[in-house]
C-alpha cells in the first residue's frame, strides 16, 4: 500500500489536491476560499499533465549540435514528453484569465454588498 | 480557407463602433459558415491545418456536415439576436458598449471555434473563452446577476477543468489529442481503466456546460438575472454548443459503440435526460417570473437533446442534432419576444401578460409560433424533433422515452398556454400586478413610462427579427425532411 502510493506520489497528490480543490469549491461559503479552491483544482490538473510526461532518467527535449556532432542522445525514450508542458502553459494562462475575471467579479460584489460571504450575500439580494 | 470563417469575427474584436462591426461580423461569419456547409455538401469534408502544420502534430479544423449545420445554425441567430436587442444593449451597457459587443464577439468565436475544431486540447481553450465572455456578459446585469454570474463561472470552471482532465487521461492512454486518430488509436484497447476515467471525467465536464439535470444549478438564476440583452444571445445557442461537443465525443472521439458498451455513459445521459424533461417542465409551470420559466424550460429541452445523444441509435442523433436548431431558432423567439415585450413595457411577471396580445400583435404572433414550435404541434419545428426522438426509442424500446416525450410535450403545453391564455383572452391590465422585484435594474427611462403609454409593439428593429425568428420556426419545421435527409443522416453516417 504504501510502496504503492510512494511510486505513484505525483498522481496520489494530485488526486489530493483535486479533492481540497472541490472541497473548497463546494464546500466553502466565503467567495474567496470558492476561488482559491479552484486555484488549488487547476493546480492539481497541472501537476497531474506534468507528472504523465515525466520518465526515470530522461532530459530536456533539446538537442545539442555543436560542430556537427549531436551533443545530446538520439533516443526519443531518453526525452521528456514536451508536449504536456506546452498545453499546460496555455492552461496556466486560461487559469490566470479566469481567476482575473473571478477577482474583478469579487470586487465589484464587494463594492455594492460590502460582504463576501454567499449566504449573507443571497439574503442581502433577495431583499 | 476555414480561416475565413474565425478571421472576421477574431480581427473585428475591441472597436469602439461596437455594434456595426459586430453585426458585420457575426454576419459574416454566418455567410461563410453556410457557405461552408453548402462546399460540404458538394466536396466533402473541409479540413484546415492551423499554421501549416500537418494534423496529428499541428491543431487541426475540421468543418464537415455536422459542424457546418450547427455553425449556421449558431452565427445566424446570433446575427438575429443581435440586431434585435440592439435596444437592449444600449440601454443597459450604454457606457461601455464597446467591450460589451467585443464580449459578444469572443463569445462567438469561442463558439464557433467548439464547433470547427478538430483537436481535443483546442476545444477546451475555446471553451474556456466562450465561457469566459458568458460570464462577464451575464455579470454585466449587476445585482442578482453578479452573484449568478459567479456561482456560473465556478461551476463553469470546475465543468472546464473535469474535461481538461477526462482529455490529459486520454491523451496518456493514446498519445495524440487529435479527435480523428484519438478515435483510430482508443479502439485497440477500448477497456484501459484510464480510458474509462477519461470518458466519465469528459462527461462530466462537458454535461455541467450542457446543463443536464443535476447539474443545472447554475442556469435558471443565470438566465433570469442577465441582461436581456444578454440572455437572448447566450440561451438559444450557448448550452447548443455544449450539447454538439457532446455529440461530437460520440461520434468522432471514442470509437463506435465505445460510450455505450465499455463504460454506461449512454445509459447515464438518457436516465438523465429523462428525468430532465420532467423536472424542467414541471419546475417552468410553478415559474412567475417569464424568463425563469423559459430558462427552466430550456434545462427540460435540453435534456431531450441529451435523450436523442442517449439513445445512441442513428435516429436519436438525427434527433438531437435536429432538436439542437430546432431549440437554438425556438428560445430565440421566446426571448426575444420576452425581451420586446420588456423592452416596452417591463413587464417580466407571467401574471402581468394579460391583454398583451392584442397590444403587441407581432411579437406576441411571434410568441405564439415559438410555442407551438416548443409544444410540438406539426408543421412547426418542434414536433419533427419530438418524433424523431419517439421513433428513435420505439425503434431501440425503450418504452420510457416514448412516454416521457409525449408527457413533455403535455407539461410544454401547459406552462406555454398559461401564457398566451392571459396575453390573448383576459382583457389589458393598466397597472402591473407586482412592483418590479429589483427596481434599480431598470434605466430612469423606463421608470418614466406609465404602463398603458408602454404596452405597444416595440420599435421596428427589436419585431422585425422576432417576426423572423417566428417565421422561421415554421419554414424550417416545413423543411425538416429536406435537413435531415441531406445533412443529418450523411453526416452521421
Amino acid at each position: 500500500m504504501i510502496e504503492d502510493i510512494a511510486a505513484r506520489f505525483p498522481y496520489w497528490a494530485t488526486a489530493v489536491l483535486m479533492v481540497i480543490g472541490l472541497y473548497g469549491m463546494i464546500g466553502k461559503r466565503n467567495l474567496v476560499k470558492k476561488l482559491i479552491g479552484m486555484n488549488i483544482f487547476q493546480s492539481a490538473i497541472i501537476l497531474f499533465f506534468i507528472a504523465g510526461s515525466q520518465r526515470d532518467g530522461a532530459t530536456l527535449p533539446i538537442l545539442l549540435v555543436e560542430d556537427g556532432h549531436i551533443l545530446t542522445p538520439v533516443d526519443p525514450e531518453l526525452y521528456v514528453n514536451p508536449l504536456p508542458h506546452v498545453l499546460m502553459l496555455t492552461a496556466i494562462v486560461v487559469s490566470v484569465a479566469i481567476t482575473g475575471v473571478a477577482l474583478a467579479f469579487l470586487v465589484r460584489i464587494y463594492r455594492e454588498y460590502q460582504d463576501l460571504d454567499e449566504e449573507s450575500l443571497l439574503k442581502k439580494v433577495r431583499q | 480557407m476555414l480561416a475565413a470563417l474565425i478571421a472576421p469575427v477574431v480581427t473585428r474584436l475591441r472597436y469602439e463602433l461596437g455594434f456595426i462591426i459586430a453585426l458585420t461580423g457575426v454576419g459574416l461569419s454566418a455567410i461563410v459558415s453556410a457557405w461552408a456547409l453548402f462546399h460540404v455538401l458538394d466536396t466533402g469534408t473541409m479540413h484546415y491545418n492551423l499554421g501549416g502544420w500537418a494534423p496529428p502534430v499541428g491543431i487541426e479544423y475540421v468543418v464537415d456536415l455536422i459542424s457546418a449545420f450547427v455553425a449556421v445554425i449558431v452565427t445566424s441567430v446570433a446575427t438575429l439576436v443581435i440586431i434585435g436587442t440592439r435596444r437592449w444593449a444600449d440601454r443597459e451597457a450604454s457606457d461601455r458598449l464597446g467591450s460589451f459587443y467585443g464580449l459578444v464577439m469572443l463569445l462567438i468565436t469561442g463558439l464557433v471555434g467548439m464547433i470547427v475544431t478538430g483537436d481535443l486540447f483546442n476545444l477546451f481553450v475555446f471553451l474556456e473563452i466562450s465561457s469566459l465572455a458568458g460570464y462577464s456578459l451575464i455579470f454585466l446585469g449587476g445585482g442578482r446577476a453578479m452573484l449568478a454570474g459567479f456561482r456560473y463561472l465556478i461551476l463553469g470552471s470546475i465543468g472546464g477543468l473535469f474535461y481538461m482532465l477526462g482529455v490529459g487521461f486520454l491523451y496518456f492512454s493514446t498519445g495524440t489529442l487529435n479527435m480523428a486518430e484519438t478515435q483510430d488509436l482508443l479502439t485497440n484497447d477500448a477497456t484501459a481503466r484510464s480510458v474509462q476515467a477519461g470518458a466519465a471525467f469528459i462527461f462530466v465536464g462537458l454535461g455541467l456546460k450542457m446543463a443536464i439535470v443535476p447539474l443545472h444549478l447554475w442556469l435558471p438564476d443565470a438566465y433570469t438575472f442577465a441582461p436581456s440583452s444578454v440572455n437572448t444571445l447566450i440561451a438559444p445557442i450557448m448550452t447548443k454548443v455544449g450539447a454538439y461537443a457532446m455529440i461530437r465525443m460520440f461520434l468522432s472521439v471514442f470509437p463506435d459503440g465505445y460510450l455505450k458498451d465499455a463504460l454506461p455513459v449512454a445509459d447515464a445521459l438518457l436516465v438523465l435526460g429523462l428525468i430532465g424533461i420532467i423536472f424542467g417542465s414541471v419546475a417552468a409551470m410553478s415559474q412567475k417570473d417569464i424568463r425563469r420559466m423559459l430558462a427552466y424550460s430550456s434545462i427540460s429541452q435540453i435534456a431531450l437533446i441529451a435523450v436523442g445523444v442517449g439513445l445512441g441509435t442513428p435516429l436519436g442523433l438525427v434527433a438531437a442534432l435536429l432538436h439542437i436548431m430546432n431549440h437554438a431558432v425556438m428560445k430565440a423567439t421566446l426571448f426575444m419576444a420576452t425581451a420586446s415585450v420588456r423592452f416596452s413595457s417591463g413587464i417580466t411577471q407571467v401574471s402581468d401578460f394579460s391583454g398583451i396580445g392584442r397590444r403587441m400583435p407581432l411579437t406576441m404572433g411571434s410568441f405564439t409560433l415559438g410555442a407551438i414550435a416548443m409544444v410540438g404541434i406539426p408543421p412547426a419545428t418542434g414536433f419533427f424533433s419530438k418524433w424523431y426522438a419517439v421513433q428513435a426509442g420505439i425503434e431501440s424500446s425503450q418504452w420510457a422515452v416514448v412516454v416521457v416525450v409525449l408527457a413533455s410535450s403535455l407539461l410544454t403545453a401547459v406552462y406555454l398556454f398559461r401564457i398566451l391564455e392571459s396575453a390573448y383572452l383576459h382583457p389589458l391590465k393598466l397597472e402591473p400586478s407586482h412592483s418590479h422585484e429589483n427596481p434599480e435594474e431598470f434605466g430612469e427611462t423606463e421608470q418614466k413610462l406609465t404602463f398603458e403609454a408602454a404596452a405597444r409593439e416595440a420599435p421596428i428593429d427589436m419585431v422585425v427579427p422576432t417576426v423572423l425568428l417566428g417565421v422561421a420556426t415554421v419554414v424550417l419545421g416545413v423543411l425538416n425532411a429536406v435537413i435531415v435527409i441531406h445533412i443529418l443522416e450523411p453526416g452521421i453516417a
